[in-house]
Order: C-alpha cells, then sequence, then structure tokens
C-alpha cells in the first residue's frame, strides 16, 4: 500500500504520495498550491528565466491521480496560479489540458493569495467550500474546525532518511496540504508559523514514493 | 625603465636597503605587455610589483587612475594600501592611493569613479561590477598597470576567470594596458603565466631567489596521536611548549571547525595565559580585524587559523608555523611555511603535527616531498562557460554592445583563446532567452537585440538584480551568531546546521561555548554557558584533497614493510592492520566489509586518487543498488572508498566486474548528489538562480525553492540545455575518465583481497570522519524512513 488511510473529522480520508488527498466517501480529489505560471511571471517581471517546463509537470501528475481515481468532484485549493495574469497568460496548450480535466467534474477553484480573482478558464470560483462538514479554503484561520487549507506548503524530514519532502500535517481539527505544484519550495512543519497551528503532536504524511505518516516531535 | 628615481635611492639608503635583484628585474622589463614575478613569501614581492608604478607618477604628470592591485582577499587590500602609504608619504610623492572592496562605504564607491586615485586596490569581484557601469570607460581610460597579487591564488579557481575576463573589458577601454602578475611558488609557472598573458602575446617570468631551504619538521609527542579523528588535541602540551619557545606561532588548520575545537582546549591549557587568537573565515568582521590589528602590534603570541591567513598579509615577526592535520598538498605546504621568518635570508622554520596514526604517514611523505620540492597540482581546463554567461550579464549592464566584438574580446583571455562561435552563441542565447529548447513564450527576454543589431537589457532596472549577484564565490548559505541581547555578531553558521539546534543546544564560535536560545529574524541568538561538551558547529570551508602524486608516495610508504623511521606509535597501527585484516598491495585490492556503529561498511583501498575513488563510489552503489545491499552512502579519499548500507557486503567479485560497468551508468550519475551539486553551482554563477534579490533581503522570507527542482525538471524535459552540458562537463572533470577505473579493475581482476571482519579496522578507522559525505537516494533510504517512522508512530502512541 503505498497510500496513506486515516480519519479526519469522522471522514475517511486517503492521503496519495503525490501529494493529493482523496474522500472516498464523497468521490472528491483535493490539491493545493499548482503555482501554475510561476516561470512565467518570474521572466515577466525580469526576474530569472526559469525553464518552462513546471506547467506541463504538474499537470502529468495531476493527469495520473485523475486517470486512477476519476473523482467526480475536485478542490483547488488556492493558489492555483501563481497570479491572476499568469492563468491569463497560460499557453494554449496548456489551457486546453486544464480544459479537458475540468471535463464533466464538479471543478471548485478556491481563491489564494496568489490568486485572488476569478478564472477564465472553466469551473466554480469561491473563497471557500463546505463538503460533509469540513471547511476547504486557502489559509488556516486560527479558531476553524474541520477545516482543511494550503497555503504553508509544509515539508518534513525523517532523521537518516534524506533531505525534508512535501508532507500532509493534521490533527484533530486541521488538516494542511502540501503544495502539488512542480516550482515550489517549502516551510519545516515543525518551525513555528506551522507548528503553532496544532495541538498536540499533529501527524506529517511525508510524500514521494509511498506516502509515510510519522509525529511531527 | 631602467633605475629608480634619485629620491627612490635615497629612501632605500636611508633605511639601509637595497634593491633586491628581482626588484631590480621587474624595473628593467616595466614596459612588456605581461610580466610575472615568482617569488617566496615575504620576498618584497609586493614592492617589487609596485616600484615601476611609483616611479612612473612620481613626477606627478600622469591624471586620472595608473595601476590598479588586485588580490584575493579584502584584508589584503587594505594591507597593501597601508604598506605602499608609507614610503609615498616619506618620499613625498604626489600620489592618491585608494582601496576599494565590499566593505568600502557608498558614497566614497560613488567618488572614486568620478574622481579616480592614482592606483586603486581591489578584489576580482569589486572589478567586475566597476566594469559594469556605464561610465566605465571613462575611469579605466588612462589605465596603465594592472597587478594581479597571488594570482597562484586566484588562478585555481573561477575567480581567476572571471578576473581575466574583466581584463579583456580594460585592455578594450584602455589600449596598450600592461600585466603584472605576482606568485608564490608554483610548479607550472608557464601554464599561470599564459593565463595572465593576452592570448596572442607573451608573458616574460622573472625569479626571485627562493631563499634558504625551510626548516621543517614532525612533531614529537608524549601522547600517541589517535586512530582516527582530525583537530590535534592530544598534541596540546608540546604545541604550548612550541608557543612558549618562540616569539610568534601561527598554528595553521585544515577546517574551521578544528580550528575552533582546538582553539578552546589549547585555551583550557593554557595555564600561563599566553594571549592567544583565533582567525577564520566564519567569525565576524570586527573579530578578524581586532585580532589582525593585536597581531600587528605583536600583541599575540600565537594565532590559530585557516586558510584565511594563508595569503600574503604581513604579520610581522612570526618565527614559527605550525601546522595541524596532513598538509594534503605539497604546493601549499610550502607557501604556509613561507608565513614564518619574513626576514628574507633566514630560514623559515615549520612543524608538522598529525591528527591520526593515518595523517603520520601522510606527513612523512609530506615532509620528503617538500625535500624534493615535488610541487603539485592539477592542470586547468578551458574557460568555464558559466563564468562567460556571467560576464556577458556584466556587459550588458555596462550598456549595449556587439556580439562578434565581445566574444573577439573573450578569445583574448588565455583561457578562453579556444572558444567557438557555437559555444559562444549558447551562452548569449542562454542569457538573452534562457535558451530552452521549448520556445512559446516572447516574455523569456532578459536582452533584446535591437534594429542596429547590438544587444541590450530588455529592462534597464534588471541591471542591479545582475550587480547584486556579481561573483563565483560558492557560499552555502549561511547564519549570523549573536549574542543575544547585544548587538555585535560573533559570526556565521551554516543554516544546515542551525536548523538541527535546538533550544538549550550548546556549540563552539570564536572560541567560546554558547548556548543556542532561537532564531530571530534569520539570525542566530546564543546566550553564554558553562557546558564542557558543545557540538561543533559547521561552517562552510574548503574541503582538501591530497594530491595524486602525495597519495602516490603514500602507498610506497605503506609497500615498505620497514617503518623504522616511523614513531613507534604509529609502525605499531601498521602492524595491527597487517595482523588484524591486511597491508594494500600493488598488483591487488583490498576490499574489507565490517559492521560499525549499527550499519554495514564496506571499504576498498584504489589508492587511485580522490576523484578516482570518487567515480568508483558512484559505480558501486549503484551494482550495490541493484544488489539489493541497500547503501546509504559513501565516501572518498585519496587511498579508499567507503560505503555504507543496510546489508553486509559478503562478494565484492560481481560488484568489480569490468563488464557493463558503465551500463546505466548515465541515469543513475543523473540522479546523485554530485551532479546536483555542481549544478547548483554552475546555475548560480550563470545567473539562472539569483543569490541576492532586492525582494528577499526585503522580506527576509525564503522566496526561492530548491535549485534540484531545477535540475530535475531540465533532466526530464530538456537534458541537452547548456546548463546540464555545463554541469555534466564539470562533474566528469572533478570525476575521472572511466577508462582509469576499468583499467584499475582489468588489472586486479581476480586478485581482490577481501576480508570480512566483525569490527573496524584500524586503516578504515579514520576514514568515519572524513567529510565531505555523499548520500545515496535509494531504497535504502526509504527503508530507514519507513521504520523510523514507524517507531516514532508507535513511541507516540498513534500506531
Amino acid at each position: 500500500m503505498t497510500t496513506h488511510d486515516f480519519t479526519f473529522c469522522d471522514t475517511a480520508m486517503r492521503a496519495l504520495p503525490s501529494g493529493a488527498l482523496y474522500l472516498p466517501d464523497h468521490d472528491t480529489l483535493c490539491i493545493s498550491d499548482l503555482h501554475l505560471g510561476k516561470s512565467e511571471r518570474m521572466a515577466r517581471r525580469g526576474g530569472a528565466l526559469l525553464p518552462p517546463y513546471e506547467n506541463r509537470d504538474t499537470l502529468e501528475r495531476l493527469d495520473q491521480d485523475l486517470n486512477t481515481l476519476n473523482p467526480a468532484r475536485v478542490i483547488c485549493l488556492g493558489d492555483s496560479f501563481d497570479d491572476d495574469e499568469a492563468e491569463l497568460n497560460m499557453p494554449e496548450d496548456i489551457r486546453l489540458w486544464i480544459v479537458r480535466m475540468i471535463a464533466g467534474r464538479n471543478w471548485i477553484w478556491i481563491t489564494g493569495n496568489h490568486d485572488p480573482g476569478p478564472v477564465s478558464i472553466g469551473g466554480t470560483y469561491l473563497a471557500e467550500v463546505e463538503v460533509a462538514g469540513l471547511t476547504f479554503r486557502h489559509i488556516a484561520q486560527t479558531e476553524a474546525n474541520a477545516e482543511i487549507s494550503g497555503h504553508y506548503h509544509p515539508k518534513f524530514r525523517i532523521n537518516g532518511a534524506g533531505p525534508a519532502r512535501a508532507a500532509f500535517v493534521y490533527d484533530d481539527t486541521r488538516l494542511i496540504l502540501p503544495a502539488y505544484g512542480t516550482f515550489t519550495g517549502g516551510l519545516n512543519a515543525a518551525s513555528a508559523p506551522l507548528r503553532g497551528l496544532f495541538s498536540g503532536t499533529p501527524i506529517a504524511v511525508l510524500t514521494g514514493k509511498r506516502a509515510i505518516a510519522v509525529p511531527v516531535t | 625603465m631602467s633605475h629608480l628615481p634619485a629620491k627612490f635611492e635615497d629612501w632605500f639608503k636611508k633605511r639601509g636597503w637595497s634593491v633586491h635583484p628581482h626588484q631590480a628585474d621587474m624595473l628593467a622589463h616595466a614596459d612588456e605587455p605581461a610580466l610575472m614575478l615568482i617569488a617566496p613569501t615575504g620576498g618584497g614581492k609586493t614592492l617589487a610589483g609596485f616600484l615601476p608604478t611609483l616611479a612612473e607618477l612620481a613626477d606627478g604628470e600622469h591624471e586620472g587612475l595608473h595601476t590598479l592591485y588586485i588580490s584575493p582577499l579584502k584584508a589584503l587590500a587594505a594591507d597593501i594600501r597601508r604598506n605602499l602609504t608609507k614610503p609615498v608619504e616619506d618620499m613625498d610623492l604626489p600620489i592618491r592611493i585608494e582601496d576599494r572592496t565590499g566593505d568600502t562605504s557608498a558614497t566614497r564607491k560613488k567618488r572614486q569613479r568620478a574622481d579616480p586615485p592614482h592606483i586603486l586596490l581591489t578584489t576580482p569581484e569589486s572589478l567586475a561590477l566597476l566594469t559594469s557601469y556605464e561610465d566605465a570607460p571613462r575611469m579605466f581610460a588612462g589605465l596603465q598597470r594592472v597587478i594581479v597579487d597571488e594570482i597562484h591564488a586566484l588562478a585555481e579557481s573561477k575567480r581567476g576567470d572571471q578576473l581575466m575576463l574583466a581584463l579583456s573589458r580594460l585592455e578594450t577601454m584602455a589600449p596598450g594596458l600592461r600585466r603584472v602578475g605576482l606568485s608564490a611558488t608554483v610548479e607550472d609557472p608557464a601554464a599561470l603565466a599564459a593565463q595572465l598573458a593576452r592570448s596572442d602575446q607573451t608573458c616574460r617570468i622573472l625569479h626571485a631567489d627562493p631563499g634558504p631551504a625551510p626548516d621543517i619538521s614532525m612533531l614529537r609527542t608524549d601522547t600517541p596521536p589517535p586512530w582516527a579523528g582530525g583537530g590535534g588535541r592530544y598534541a596540546i602540551p608540546e604545541v604550548l611548549d612550541m608557543v612558549k619557545a618562540h616569539k610568534t606561532t601561527l598554528i595553521f588548520h585544515n577546517t574551521r571547525a578544528q580550528a575552533e575545537i582546538f582553539f578552546h582546549h589549547l585555551w583550557l591549557a593554557n595555564d600561563d595565559s599566553l594571549p592567544i587568537g583565533i582567525h577564520h573565515g566564519s567569525l565576524s568582521r570586527d573579530q578578524r580585524e581586532a585580532v589582525e590589528a593585536a597581531m600587528v602590534r605583536g600583541d599575540l603570541r600565537a594565532i590559530v587559523c585557516t586558510g584565511s591567513l594563508d595569503l600574503g598579509i604581513d604579520w610581522g615577526d612570526v618565527d614559527l608555523v605550525i601546522q595541524v592535520g596532513a598538509p594534503k598538498n605539497v604546493k601549499r605546504l610550502i607557501q604556509r611555511i613561507g608565513r614564518a621568518n619574513h626576514r628574507y635570508n633566514a630560514p623559515s622554520k615549520a612543524l608538522l603535527v598529525p591528527a591520526n596514526r593515518f595523517e603520520v604517514v601522510e606527513c612523512l611523505a609530506a615532509l620528503e616531498a617538500a625535500r624534493d620540492n615535488d610541487l603539485d597540482g592539477d592542470p586547468r581546463g578551458p574557460g568555464p562557460l558559466d563564468v562567460l554567461c556571467q560576464h556577458i550579464l556584466i556587459r550588458a549592464c555596462a550598456g549595449p554592445f556587439d556580439e562578434t566584438e565581445l566574444m573577439q574580446e573573450v578569445r583574448s583571455v588565455g583561457a578562453y583563446a579556444g572558444l567557438s562561435r557555437a559555444q559562444f552563441d549558447d551562452c548569449l542565447d542562454f542569457v538573452a532567452t534562457g535558451g530552452y529548447a521549448l520556445r512559446a513564450y516572447d516574455t523569456w527576454q532578459r536582452l533584446m537585440k535591437r534594429p542596429d543589431g547590438l544587444w541590450q537589457l530588455r529592462d534597464p532596472r534588471a541591471a542591479t538584480q545582475i550587480r547584486m549577484n556579481i561573483g563565483t564565490i560558492q557560499d552555502t548559505d549561511t547564519l549570523k551568531v549573536r549574542m543575544r541581547g547585544a548587538g555585535k555578531p560573533l559570526g556565521e553558521v551554516e543554516e544546515g546546521f542551525a536548523s538541527t539546534l535546538t533550544r538549550g543546544d550548546t556549540f563552539l564560535i570564536g572560541g567560546r561555548i554558547v548556548r543556542y536560545e532561537g532564531l530571530k529574524e534569520l539570525v542566530v541568538e546564543v546566550s553564554r554557558s558553562s557546558s564542557q561538551t558543545p557540538k561543533v558547529a559547521t561552517f562552510n570551508g574548503t574541503k582538501f584533497a591530497t594530491s595524486t602524486q602525495l597519495s602516490q608516495r603514500i602507498l610506497r610508504y605503506l609497500q615498505r614493510g620497514d617503518w623504522s623511521d616511523l614513531p613507534a606509535h604509529t609502525a605499531d597501527w601498521l602492524d595491527l592492520q597487517r595482523s588484524a585484516s591486511t597491508m594494500p598491495e600493488p598488483g591487488s585490492l583490498l576490499v574489507e566489509s565490517f559492521p560499525h556503529d549499527g550499519r554495514e561498511h564496506a571499504c576498498f583501498y584504489g589508492f587511485a586518487g580522490r576523484n578516482a575513488q570518487q567515480t568508483l563510489g558512484l559505480l558501486l552503489t549503484r551494482r550495490m543498488e541493484e544488489a539489493g545491499l541497500d547503501p546509504l552512502g559513501f565516501v572518498a579519499t585519496d587511498y579508499a572508498t567507503l560505503i555504507w548500507g543496510l546489508e553486509p557486503l559478503r562478494d565484492p567479485a560481481p560488484l568489480l566486474a569490468s563488464e557493463g560497468l558503465r551500463d546505466g551508468l548515465d541515469a543513475w550519475l543523473a540522479g546523485n548528489a554530485v551532479m546536483k551539486r555542481t549544478f547548483r553551482a554552475a546555475a548560480t554563477i550563470a545567473g539562472l538562480i539569483q543569490r541576492n534579490s532586492t525582494q528577499a533581503r526585503k522580506t527576509g522570507k525564503q522566496a526561492t525553492f530548491s535549485s534540484d527542482i531545477l535540475y530535475d525538471t531540465l533532466a526530464k524535459y530538456d537534458p541537452d540545455h547548456l546548463m546540464m552540458r555545463i554541469t555534466r562537463d564539470e562533474a566528469m572533470r572533478g570525476l575521472v575518465d572511466f577508462g582509469r577505473i576499468e583499467d584499475m579493475l582489468t588489472r586486479t581482476k581476480g586478485r581482490i583481497v577481501f576480508r570480512r571482519l566483525d569490527r573496524i579496522t584500524p586503516l578504515a578507522a579514520p576514514l568515519i570522519l572524513e567529510v565531505g559525505k555523499v548520500p545515496v537516494q535509494g531504497s535504502g533510504r526509504e527503508r530507514i524512513a519507513e521504520r523510523e517512522a514507524e517507531r516514532l508512530m508507535k513511541e507516540a502512541g498513534l500506531a
């Protein structure tokens, strides 16, 4: 078994090694922080000329998850595009690719700090959404309960097992997804801003070859 | 120019000095387009370089910049300014001398560009920055001479390549510019001269009298050195005795961490409270300057130091140099010894302190080589393309340029003389558009070609960003360390080390033990601590590899079998290796396999030099991964490769079969940490990754993602991209052609001497503490991750 299955707020969850979250009872796939168009935004703003391949790489991995699970509903937890202009500047082949993915699905774009504006590409555009009593939003709120969010790009490492990997982090009330996009960095799950959001000993689920659960101590 | 103005003769006479023959030589040949002086440390080398300049400027007729002096160290530029100001003031010469480094204030720098001094002292990076300004041609128009000091140190790295490219720019702005190189003793002066001179000119080489042979020996101690480990703590009583018996002693260490530990223990044993200081590159500028000043005043009896004191700063009366740890490289040893005794005619005195028993052998081999004056070194390859990419960016900052003119200018640099048009175009394309196979968007444009055919920055504001990232020195990310509440920083540590600290941990920095309190705005906050067992901070610092020549000497030494000239403890240790396992021999390959510290280890004694042993490590771990031995990592030294993993090695023969060695190797190499490390360096220099960005500084936030992601992406979608080609070329140059490994395996085929042992062997012990370990990301790591996660989940009562 390569996934990590667990129950969060009475709902069955499956953390996939790719960094996507699947809710089998609700046929819902959730991913966060795709940051599509990142290299285009950097180039546009006079920064480094990064390799223009991150859209392709991100979508290829997403395609695999969609093909395997064929979910009826997909929730993108915000920062799907590196900025609003990056969404508009998306090359035609990438745009069509996304349109194909959306077709026949209830596709929800949650707004993030990078992409506050509505998207032109199809799907529903929302500030947050509720499914099975769980709230899906981009940035975790301090007093929230039964909340699933992204934004922080959590990562975690196991001693002796190489560098940190993108990771899910959860406790009884809150679940934060890793960044799914190819050109994304990460924040250590044990560092103050992230650790402070959780109580007790949260669990990190490392992504990679298989999902590995480990307590954040 | 063959003689000195009378003023100078008087000045020399007044001080009871005479002009050294090599100083007179330099005057006699002052008109040559390129000139190089080889002189031992303390031979009046710098004055020899400046005498022609002072003589030419003595009449006060030259306006503007006359001589540019380049040194590898900021401190050296400041030191030379002080030393040069003295004779200029004494003789009342109408000469203005100023230095310009990263430490110079912004207002002063601005003024220097508008009204340059006659002599400007600077570093390669500051010079590259100067050439990036649009007003550079005005500033350098009247330039007559460039003096490159300690050129042997610069020429070994990409800093030298960047400097020579900058000189090619200066030559265009100031035609007829004369170049002068000042070097310590090197193995191949002609190669160095070819790097300095324009590719269509020759360079005259002048030699100073090398002076008397150094008095150099190994320190004898009552306590034998340990089997493994570095630092030389066991020798502290004898070292203190030596410090007492001399006026001023420099105690060199190979790494900053070792210098810190040694200094700490030296003070614990320093019952007479002798004034002893510490100096290394990770200490704060204030601390370093305080030590330097105390040294010049003669207040210190000893300084514990690293390579930061290698170069020619004038420290006054050093009469003993102690080298702790094997010198690894005979050339560096000779140059360090030169630090002792600045009186030209007295022999330098030096002592070697081996840190462990293997190093006793290494030290003896180095002593032999030094006596034979058998200097080592590896020839440099052609000019690196990542440095050229940065050069094109710098050129673009200075204003529009013609591509063919720039290419010809670049080809005038010795190292780039063989640059092909296609190579140049690749670099230009990379700088202009990123050079990707996929060309979808016109936003990928840093440079644009104007209707008149000249190239310019698409957005002139990008120049600020480019200027902030000039340089080729690869620093690992470091964090400043500061006492809580107090303002002054103590120094810096590697970010990776800082991330392992939890509150209450203690570590050594600047010779004191501090307690980690927390991280505040990217500064490590510490408090005083009385702990006795601190952790050792890791500082970025170079790892020295023993030269191939020296490791061959070591193998010859081991084969003697007669170790009567070794101290008894080391001879005993070698005898123990012989009885516990086997002594490595030529014509066969010794392989040991043993458990140690909870992991399986296998050690391959090839004595092939570090590069070849490193390549061997990559080859063997691939086969071990296939064989299910789950290797976790390896470390290569000049004489052996040590691999650790989860499963014991029971039969090395299939691993070492020479057939099919290359199969699948490319894929294995591509995923290796060595390649990723090389990529990171090249991509940073070429401007694909920006170390310094205005925004990152403002927010202090880690805005970037790992360079490994860029590497993986290119490997997958654009494997022939320029950065990937540069990476492969450099990694291959750093490794060794597979032919040599295959030769070694063919030669020893069927003659593998295999020993399966129940514990670590005497000869393998020193390897455990080697730095430069290469992790292997394979199924072994997966297994550890799963096992460890399971254990932690159980421990937390969660599974």
